[in-house]
């Protein structure tokens, strides 16, 4: 260890350098670049009142993340994760513009899918085998569905105490239409095993570390998830191209779990004859406590199970939070309602505070794993502040909670009802 | 954890190289730059305003470390005593959004450190980590909250 340290301490203080070099090297290439672009272009367009030149060629890093609506909110920009209003996700299915994004790491660069390969090995394969994303479309059937992802730690900002990572309020959900081949008949083409249990990803794109050994994240679901008919090997979504920071231009997508087993910038399935153990699946990461614990506890590794369905949950897209009304003016409120691997058997809607519930219109799924599309007429008696609360019930008869609901160490799985303000006059 | 010096050695090998090279392109750049503004004759067409363009340089210059009611406008971050020691061991990886969303305790933060350094490759803090502590403990601990927060309307609109 003696040897080592003075290594680590240089390489420490390399790193130090290279952040101040960093910023040297910032600050004269931006004259490089005023004199290459010219200074009025680059400076009026590009670079927001409160950045700075550091953020110049942040700014030229941000060019993957064009085609996202202006109005969404960048939580974070290394990595990106970005996520979207309640009222911006009204359209019935998302386009790529309001999609959430949320990125572990780094995604890949320079990207051609003519040359990607899709690589599935495993201990629980019969052979391994490589499959260009042409010869996954002219070797399997194609097919498409509207598929309801929402990232587990979607709702985190509301846990008390806070729970670390990114603070997500609602935003973190989509359902768009992914277009690909099932991953059943993939497996089944390259032959599994009898031992087989879990599948696991693996994607192309870098740790924040910059270390290329070291895999961002890495995680994946049970057999039975995998083989179903909705699990696909997507390379459209919408139909057009995945989007660079969804997954461009392979994605695993699996509907109504945790988003993050639908594995982005897709080049190799695993089969394993265990619970995969790749980055991400293990420690607290996208689990919560086996047996529930009071706000703020401790809970061992062990004591942590993996996050599998989703719960239901439901927000309001129309109106906007903030909306006043005239006295004796109907309201017209409609939103989206979604349940892991469930259906939404009802949803209800309380402008008191949850004393009193009316119950909603509401639509069955295009498609299993795709939300549910709801609306409902309101009056709104007297003059005054009014919230506006949405609750979903799911097939089993669960509904959502009206407060925050059981805290856990990393924030997962908020479904607290959706709020919105309304004001008559 | 085992650690292989070899594998050390030719990860610290590949950055110095990768050092080395952008030193080179700095250079090139900055030479490019000069040239550019002085030394060649003709592209006044194209770069039109070149007094404009020193003193956007020197304004943003001056922007870089520029605080704004207590806030870095640069990184977001509150500016207090310990801040360029989050912009060093910190912001080499990852956005100081990452630090400006979160709240925790001390001891929250530690952990958090001791979990990127297991998992992250954060390296060993050394005498800094106390006083990164410090800095992250005073100013991004948690506030008192109840069970739901009231909602916040940024802007109340008519509906039609």
């Amino acid at each position: 260890m003696s040897e080592k340290k003075p290594l680590k301490k240089l390489f420490h203080e390399r790193i130090n350098s290279e952040v101040s070099r960093r910023s040297f090297l910032k600050k004269s290439s931006l004259a490089g670049l005023t004199a290459l672009v010219g200074s009025k272009i680059v400076f009026a367009n590009s670079l927001p009142k409160n950045y700075t030149p550091l953020a110049l060629l942040e700014e030229a890093a941000a060019f993957p993340i064009k085609g996202k609506h202006d109005d969404l909110v960048i939580l974070n920009d290394r990595p990106w994760n970005i996520e979207t209003p309640a009222h911006l996700l009204d359209d019935k299915v998302t386009p790529a513009s309001k999609m959430f994004v949320r990125n572990n790491g780094l995604p890949p660069e320079n990207i051609d899918p003519n040359s990607w390969k899709l690589k599935i090995g495993g201990e629980s394969v019969k052979a391994a085998k490589e499959f260009s994303i042409k010869e996954l479309k002219a070797k399997f059937k194609t097919y498409s569905y509207q598929l309801t992802l929402e990232c587990g730690g979607n709702g985190r900002a509301e846990f008390n105490p806070p729970a670390k990572g990114n603070q997500w309020t609602t935003g973190a959900v989509s359902c768009a239409k992914w277009t690909g081949v099932r991953l059943r008949d993939v497996l089944n083409d390259v032959g599994i095993k009898d031992d087989a249990v879990y599948i696991g990803y693996y994607g192309a794109d870098t740790h924040l570390s910059g270390d290329p050994g070291k895999n961002t994240i890495s995680r994946g679901v049970p057999m039975a998830k995998a083989l179903e008919d909705e699990a696909l090997i997507a390379w459209a979504m919408n139909d057009e191209d995945i989007p660079l920071q969804n997954g461009f231009p392979l994605r695993l997508v699996f509907g109504g779990w945790p988003a993050s087993t639908s594995g982005k910038w897709l080049n190799e399935i695993v089969v394993r004859n265990k619970v995969h153990d790749g980055a991400k699946m293990n420690g607290t990461a996208y689990r919560v406590p086996c047996e529930t614990v009071a706000p703020g506890e401790k809970v061992p590794d062990e004591k942590m199970c993996i996050i599998e369905s989703m719960p239901v949950k439901s927000l309001i897209t129309y109106p906007k939070s903030g909306g006043i009304l005239k006295l004796g003016q109907k309201l017209s409120l409609r939103g989206h309602a979604w349940a892991g691997d469930l259906n939404v058997k009802s949803l209800e809607v309380s402008i008191d505070f949850g004393a009193s519930w009316k119950t909603a219109k509401i639509e069955s799924p295009v498609n299993r794993l795709a939300w549910q599309h709801w609306n409902i007429e309101l009056d709104f008696p007297e003059r005054g502040y009014y919230e506006v609360w949405a609750k979903a019930t799911n097939s089993n008869g669960k509904s959502q909670s009206m407060i925050v609901p059981g805290w856990n160490p990393k924030g997962y799985l908020n479904n607290a009802c959706h709020r919105i303000a309304i004001k008559v006059n | 954890m085992q650690e292989d010096p070899i594998k050390e050695l030719e990860s610290y090998k590949r950055i110095v190289k990768s050092l080395k090279l952008l030193a080179w392109a700095s250079i090139l750049l900055v030479a490019g730059s000069i040239w550019f503004s002085f030394g060649s004759p003709g592209l006044d067409l194209i770069i039109p305003a070149s007094k404009e363009n020193v003193i956007v340089k020197k304004d943003i210059q001056e922007n870089e470390d520029q605080v704004v009611d207590g806030i870095h406008l640069a990184t977001g971050l509150i500016d207090d005593t310990g801040i360029e020691l989050i912009k060093q061991n910190c912001l080499a990886c990852h956005s100081s959004k990452l630090v400006t969303q979160n709240r925790m305790n001390r001891q929250g933060w530690k952990e958090t450190i001791v979990w990127m350094q297991e998992t992250q490759k954060l390296w060993d803090l050394g005498e800094s980590e106390s006083k990164i502590l410090d800095y992250l403990a005073k100013n991004y601990a948690p506030k008192k909250a109840g069970r739901r927060k009231n909602l916040v309307i940024n802007e109340w609109y008519e509906i039609d």
